[in-house]
């Protein structure tokens, strides 16, 4: 499918000169981003890097106790490949300490509580080296919903937003990222031996020639069926962009005035920049 | 008459009105040096694109302080520029202005205003009711504001009312990264080059560059003689001013080896618009 083959040439071109503009039109010159180890966030660094010169990024690895020790190998051999800054902060000793309050919590609570921990240690690096946060979330996971609100969604930036998750291996490919990362399996890595595939069902290139078509080309259902896409995949993943929408959103605010931010008070965000 | 034009692909800051015209003014200051005789501007170039709720702020009247000087700088050069203006009646319209010899000569309000994909013209801003091709020291032209130039009508017209050079100011967001080149260049350049061929004018295409909440401008500002032959091109995504040597003599012969223009029959394309136009409103 043409779409989902980009130029990655323009696409490194796009997405560098978007971070050198924004970065630098807020008056900064450096950001701060999370290296999982995985291929999204080693994809943002060498974007970053090239952006800005490695010296300008800062990445910081967080594991926790249950991480695959392979992914902060990996973290570190993504920011020895673009030359970037590296610090491990480990986020065990936080978590832990709020999970012995609720030592019943689930899996999906305490992967949720990992990941706000991340942000919070990010904007908090923010502030300490004057740095914006950039964001790793692809378009793939930010349609499916499959990241956490004010966790690893939230950041200042972010230039892979737009790009399907078969868009990020092939920019990873063209920009030089380690080919352990690219090659292996996406993870969340929220406990051992977990794959993002497994969890949902299905794998990154089936649901993303479905989401081209249906959100980039805006496709009928029929014409999905057509396709040659099964029903019931097609509207399992309709239901979860619909279900997710709210990630993508800003906080619904009640209307009371006659200009509700927003709603008809409506400015870019790049104001004055 | 030969003249010589800069294509100014500079990147306004959003809303800041004071800033932009400095730049402006440096633009035109280093085309004045370089003994340029007409500089054209991007769309919206004194303000930024994505102004929402700022369209009231930045909105100028036509005897502003702003536009009094760049009027003022029109003395020493013919200049192109896109504006926000607001009206005596307070309407708030998407202009371009050509200024020569210390006078504004023309006044161009954008007529069709995107409100679709990423666009959202129209709820900030009214519609322009006229394109009019008008003289300058340069022969006769006529002025597009980027989506104007996606309706054949608008560059017809102005073909049809004498116009030999078509100044289009563009603030052209990039996307599509499928292709070999991006896909809003390639659309455009496609577009500027057959208007140019079919109706014998020359097409001079000015685009601004930078990104406004994400969104790239990709520039790519370029002179089409009436061939449909792209003669200079400035650069992708960066600023850049490129100066095109536009020869009176290549305009002649184009229309000598391709008198398209010559035998479009207007009787016939006002008679059928006229059916058309009656059918419509049965």
């Amino acid at each position: 499918m043409a779409g989902l083959i980009a130029n990655t040439d323009l696409l490194q071109q796009i997405l560098t000169g978007f971070v050198r503009d924004e970065v630098r039109k807020v008056g900064v010159k450096k950001v701060v981003l999370g290296l999982s180890g995985g291929i999204d966030s080693a994809l943002v660094a060498f974007i970053a890097a090239r952006a800005l010169g490695a010296e300008n990024v800062h990445a910081i690895c967080m594991p926790y106790k249950s991480s695959n020790p392979e992914s902060e190998a990996h973290a570190r051999l993504v920011a020895q490949a673009c030359g970037i800054n590296f610090t491990v902060v480990p986020i065990t000793p936080m978590v832990d300490a709020y999970f012995e309050m609720f030592p019943q919590a689930d899996n999906m609570r305490r992967g949720n509580k990992m990941a706000r921990e991340r942000m919070t240690i990010l904007f908090d690096h923010s502030a300490l080296y004057s740095a914006l946060v950039l964001g790793t979330s692809n378009k793939t996971e930010l349609l499916l919903g499959y990241g956490t609100l004010f966790g690893d969604m939230a950041s200042a930036l972010n230039p892979i937003g737009d790009l399907y998750k078969s868009h990020v291996w092939q920019l990873s490919e063209a920009m030089g990222v380690p080919s352990e990362v690219i090659e292996k399996k996406p993870s969340a890595d929220l406990w051992a031996g977990q794959t993002d595939e497994e969890e949902l069902g299905f794998s990154y290139r089936q649901v993303d020639e479905l989401l081209y078509r249906m959100v980039d080309l805006r496709l009928t259902r029929d014409e999905l069926i057509a396709a040659g896409f099964a029903p019931e995949f097609i509207d399992n993943i309709y239901r979860k962009v619909q279900n997710s929408h709210f990630k993508r959103r800003l906080p619904v605010i009640a209307k009371v005035s006659n200009r509700t931010i927003d709603r008809d008070f409506r400015y870019s965000r790049d104001w004055g920049k | 008459m030969d003249f010589t034009a800069v294509l100014a692909q500079i990147k306004p800051k959003l809303g800041c009105v004071t800033d932009n015209l400095a730049l402006i003014e440096e633009h035109i200051q280093q085309a004045i040096s370089a003994k340029a005789d007409l500089i054209v501007f991007p769309e919206l170039a004194l303000t930024g694109y994505f102004l929402k709720d700022l369209v009231p702020e930045v909105a100028r009247r036509l005897d502003s302080p702003e536009i009094k000087r760049l009027v003022e700088l029109s003395r020493d050069i013919s200049i192109a520029v896109g504006i926000v203006e607001e009206t005596d009646d307070y309407r708030f319209f998407n202009s371009a202005l050509y200024l020569e010899d210390g006078a504004i000569r023309h006044l161009h309000r954008k007529v069709y205003l995107p409100t679709y994909g990423l666009f959202d013209e129209q709820r900030y801003l009214a519609r322009g009711e006229r394109f009019r091709a008008f003289d300058t020291r340069f022969g006769r032209m006529g002025m597009l504001i980027c989506e104007d130039m996606w309706h054949l009508s608008s560059s017809y017209i102005l073909a049809m009312d004498g116009a030999t050079s078509l100044l289009c100011l563009s603030s052209s967001p990039g996307r599509g990264v499928e292709g070999d080149s991006l896909g809003s260049a390639d659309a455009w350049q496609q577009l500027t080059s057959t208007t140019a061929m079919f109706l014998n004018c020359r097409v001079l295409y000015c685009n601004r560059v930078g990104y406004e909440d994400g969104v790239n401008f990709w520039g790519g500002s370029e002179y089409i003689a009436p061939s449909g032959e792209s003669v200079v091109r400035a650069r992708l995504f960066e600023e850049d001013a490129v100066e095109a040597s536009i020869a009176e003599g290549a305009l002649r012969r184009e229309r000598i080896f391709s008198p398209m223009l010559r035998d479009e029959n207007l009787f016939v394309t006002m008679q059928e618009l006229r059916r058309i136009e009656r059918e419509r409103g049965r």
